[in-house]
């Protein structure tokens, strides 16, 4: 276990909830471009996801790039795993695979009317 | 020397791509919250590089933060990426 509460708490995130995306803003009101775009992925596919929102934080903004080795925002993890950011998110959902991975992990997907 | 001009010196020398587009998208966010009044803050980067092949998305673009931390932790504030094989990118009629 790491000496970084920020680690600490993201960790827990990550552990607790079965989709949590890291996002500037809240799913409701996005403040950023990249993170709309997943939330607006994840709403189509229908999936219940947590969103934190980083602004909020200091800690768990600078924390998260450390946690995934990846320097950017929104920040996708699903069952405790780290899927991509904006741009693999877009991809795999227009190639299908999103909703594969997501099925195959056991997440509930239904595609909204 | 530009932003623009860094990131495609850095992208070439790290993966002598095949195909290396690099866009700069600063003035589509001028204004937005948060963004950097620069006119170099925004980029669209396409790699197709044979260094990514047999490698997933999450470590190709990995690979690509690496080279270019420094923009990363400086004036680049957004960078939207596709890294592809030259065989993907020929695939997708890109």
């Amino acid at each position: 276990m790491s000496e970084n509460p920020a680690l600490e708490a993201i960790e827990s995130e990550v552990k607790s909830n079965d989709v949590v995306l890291f996002m500037k803003g809240t799913p409701v009101f996005p403040q950023c471009g990249f993170s709309a775009a997943v939330v607006q992925v994840l709403n189509h596919i229908g999936v219940k996801f947590k969103g934190v929102n980083v602004l909020e934080d200091d800690g768990i903004r600078q924390g998260i790039k450390e946690y995934s080795n990846w320097p950017t925002i929104p920040q996708l993890y699903v069952k405790g795993e780290f899927l991509g950011g904006c741009d693999i998110i877009r991809e795999m959902f227009e190639t299908g695979e999103l909703m594969e991975e997501l099925s195959t992990k056991g997440v509930d997907v239904q595609i909204q009317a | 020397m530009s932003v623009e001009d860094t990131i495609r010196r850095k992208l070439t020398e790290a993966f002598q791509p095949e195909r290396l587009d690099v866009e700069n998208e600063s003035h589509l966010h001028h204004g937005h919250h948060g963004s950097p009044q620069t006119g170099e803050s925004h980029f669209r980067v396409l790699v197709a590089a044979d260094a990514f092949d047999g490698v997933n998305r999450v470590e190709r673009q990995r690979k690509i933060y690496a080279v270019l931390a420094e923009e990363l932790d400086g004036p680049v504030h957004a960078l939207a990426l596709t890294a592809l094989t030259p065989a993907e990118a020929v695939r997708r009629n890109l």
